[in-house]
């Protein structure tokens, strides 16, 4: 599929603040699942910094913008071919070893409940059926629902009252993987939904795994299925402020505010 | 009964090293030692350097008991030592740049892969990543102990910032002061090279893109850190700036400190705060102490950062144990100093062995430091041991245990006159594009009579620490 992104990202701030660094890891993976056509990213009065591949194999690119400034746009604008390999992370060259991602964090502890899920699974061992099983109980238990959670919700708490988006349902895997000894990961990228609304959110989150026979492998809770072409995949991390694809702070006493415009859409080939 | 081993007397003739000392000693009237030892406290007093060391926490303004009588090595017995110390900075940072790229040490079996990649200490964020010279850790403090006259363990290593230093100097500084003569005496190698070995190990790690003289800053925490005399007596002595986070910046591939001419780039951190620190986009997100987007411009090679983040994998107790082992895999050389035996309370027979021998045992935590939870068997009452046994039967994974070690004695004054008491040493190993170490190190010594912990936070004391000239 030959997807084509156009991404904006708005931060306004109250009162002016006095510089802005932002780590961006918006630049879509290199493996056999996607080649890149054409990607541009810019920051409005940015001063680009320091680009480098990270050992989990994401492009980061730093930039700075010296205030005194009170809006900034974080564009990304590009085109994107993509296959679908059932999830599966094919040709992605990268050097963290898989056990760095059983730790957990804060937002994917695995409370009482959790553990007590994914014990039941039976998942201990990490084969793909056990993967789909964690994936599926996710998905019964975290009813995808828009505007349920904020983004410090834990994993914990989406399933106790029984809602979430994607960062929650991916989060809430993390956790029961890792309770069951598979190293799982948080992804972030986009996703191009499709014409009938049954596919939602394309700014996108979901889960990899690690399973012995076939490596890192995508697992989305939200949309019950593995990551296909529709997918674009940016960064990993182990949870989702460890993978945002921005991460930014300034120097300054105003308040942020964010707006988000985002389009994902299929070319004609 | 225990007998020690008495780096002064042996078999009641003076050992050669301390030759000199003995006269100085017989001859010292009580007085002159009262008033000499009120005068080395009012200096210590003065320059300020009242700091706990190895941030055991603790009174910040409480002087460290300053013991008058050096500790004295020939130069044979250092020249082993010296070798055996560069030869385990050398492994340790061969390791880091092992498990940071392509962990050959874990494949090959030689060390268990959750020790390294499941360590709290080790930063995904690192991997990949080749400072500059290949080096991790630019300075290493090893500590050591005596317990006999050519055997010396390693207690452990300390490959983060390793703080002390600064006693090291101003122990020096003060005997020459109040104690010329001895100087002039004996044939001591100087220790007051280390300032500038610090600044030249530095300026030899700056980054790729730096182009000229590197431009060097220590960066600390604050005035509030217990060892910021030590941040800025070193600033004072390298004649680099001093900074707090608040003090540098990043802007664009490089990161400046504001001057009062405006921004300066800079080169190399020697940084005294905690990775968690360093910066809020890549760690802790609340710090306070660091400098945003610094991990960034290190990762792209805008800046050198010493020590590396994430160079803590190489020193935690449990990786201490594979350190004769890394010595072996990296140099192909076998260990010239030794390390304790340790028993792993992780490991199930190791525990049970543990639990049944507690009495003869120190018990620490593998994260631990500073002397507090620990166990010295031999010093526990039943009750204590009783009470220490289920904490590790509660988190066996969290301890490790050592036989109790015959640590050596020195002559040491106290208020009855001269006494033996015990001492460990830490020597300060530079790894830069060389490998150095100031022939010297801190000594701390156990003022309390029979004590075996010599922490400060537990009444330990320091001494100045001679290597003579061969």
């Amino acid at each position: 599929m030959l997807l084509t992104v156009d991404h904006v990202t708005l931060y306004r701030y109250s009162q002016p603040v006095r510089g802005v660094v932002q780590s961006h890891r918006l630049t879509p993976s290199e493996f056999d699942g996607q080649r890149t056509r054409s990607w541009q990213v810019t920051v409005s009065d940015g001063l680009m910094g320091g680009q480098f591949r990270d050992g989990a194999g994401d492009l980061v690119q730093a930039w700075t913008v010296q205030g005194p400034v009170s809006e900034i746009a974080v564009s990304v604008r590009g085109t994107v071919e993509t296959t679908d390999l059932a999830g599966i992370l094919r040709g992605h060259k990268e050097r963290v070893p898989p056990q760095c991602y059983l730790e957990s964090t804060p937002v994917t502890l695995a409370d009482l409940a959790l553990s007590d899920l994914s014990d039941g699974a039976n998942a201990t061992g990490g084969g793909l059926d056990a993967a789909h099983r964690l994936a599926t109980l996710v998905a019964d238990t975290i009813a995808y629902t828009p505007g349920s959670t904020q983004s410090a919700t834990t994993a914990a708490e989406a399933l106790a009252i029984g809602k979430g988006v994607c960062q929650d349902q991916a989060h809430a895997l993390l956790a029961m993987a890792r309770r069951a000894g598979i190293p799982a990961r948080y992804v972030s990228g986009y996703l191009h939904a499709s014409q009938d609304g049954s596919l939602h959110e394309a700014a996108h989150a979901w889960a990899e795994l690690w399973l012995h026979d076939l490596g890192w492998v995508g697992f989305d809770p939200a949309n019950r299925c593995c990551p296909d072409d529709r997918y674009i995949r940016l960064g990993s991390g182990l949870d989702a402020l460890d993978a945002a694809p921005i991460k930014g702070i300034a120097r300054g006493r105003g308040a942020e505010s964010m707006d988000v415009q985002l389009a994902v859409q299929q070319n004609e080939q | 009964m225990t007998t020690y081993f008495n780096e002064m007397y042996e078999n009641g003739a003076v050992r050669g090293p301390y030759g000199q000392l003995d006269d100085w000693m017989r001859n010292m009237p009580a007085e002159l030692r009262q008033m000499k030892q009120a005068e080395a406290e009012a200096l210590f007093r003065r320059i300020g350097i009242t700091f706990a060391v190895y941030g055991e926490g603790g009174d910040p303004d409480r002087l460290i008991p300053f013991d008058m009588f050096p500790r004295v090595f020939s130069a044979l017995e250092w020249g082993k030592l010296d070798r055996g110390v560069k030869q385990r900075a050398r492994a340790l940072n061969a390791f880091l740049a092992d498990v940071y790229g392509r962990g050959e040490i874990v494949r090959a079996g030689r060390i268990p892969a959750n020790l390294v990649y499941r360590n709290d200490a080790f930063e995904k964020e690192v991997v990949g990543i080749l400072p500059p010279k290949g080096v991790y850790s630019h300075i290493v403090g090893v500590d050591l102990v005596r317990t006999g006259p050519d055997e010396f363990f390693v207690l452990e290593d300390n490959c983060r910032t390793p703080s002390g230093v600064s006693y090291m100097l101003e122990n020096r500084e003060i005997m020459m002061r109040m104690f010329p003569a001895l100087f002039r005496e004996n044939r001591i190698e100087p220790v007051d090279t280390y300032p500038d070995l610090l600044r030249r190990t530095l300026a030899s790690v700056a980054p790729p893109k730096c182009n000229g003289e590197p431009v060097i800053v220590i960066l600390t925490p604050g005035h509030f850190n217990s060892a910021y005399y030590e941040h800025s007596f070193l600033a004072d002595l390298m004649g680099v700036e001093l900074v707090e986070g608040q003090d540098l910046f990043v802007e664009g591939e490089f990161v400046y400190m504001r001057t009062t001419e405006g921004p300066r780039r800079v080169d190399v951190i020697y940084r005294r705060i905690d990775d968690d620190f360093i910066d809020p986009l890549c760690f802790r997100p609340d710090s306070m102490l660091g400098v945003p987007g610094l991990m960034d411009v290190y990762r792209s090679g805008g800046v050198a950062i010493c020590s590396a983040p994430g160079a803590g994998v190489a020193d935690d107790k449990a990786v201490y144990t594979f350190v004769p082992e890394m010595i072996r895999f990296y140099l192909g050389e076998e260990p010239i100093l030794n390390n304790v035996p340790t028993w792993q309370c992780a490991k199930p027979d190791d525990c049970k062995y543990v639990l049944e021998n507690l009495k003869e045992l120190v018990v620490k935590e593998v994260h631990g430091s500073g002397g507090y939870g620990m166990l010295v068997g031999p010093k526990c009452t039943k009750a204590e041991i009783e009470a220490f046994a289920l904490r590790i039967k509660a988190k066996p994974h969290n301890y490790i245990a050592q036989p109790t070690l015959a640590l050596s004695t020195t002559p040491t004054f106290v208020d009855q006159g001269i006494a033996p008491r015990h001492v460990d040493l830490r020597p300060y190993c530079l790894v830069g594009e060389r490998v150095e170490l100031v022939p010297g190190g801190l000594t701390r010594v156990a003022l309390t009579e029979g004590s075996l912990v010599v922490n400060s936070s537990q009444g330990g004391g320091v001494k100045d620490t001679w290597v003579l000239a061969g």
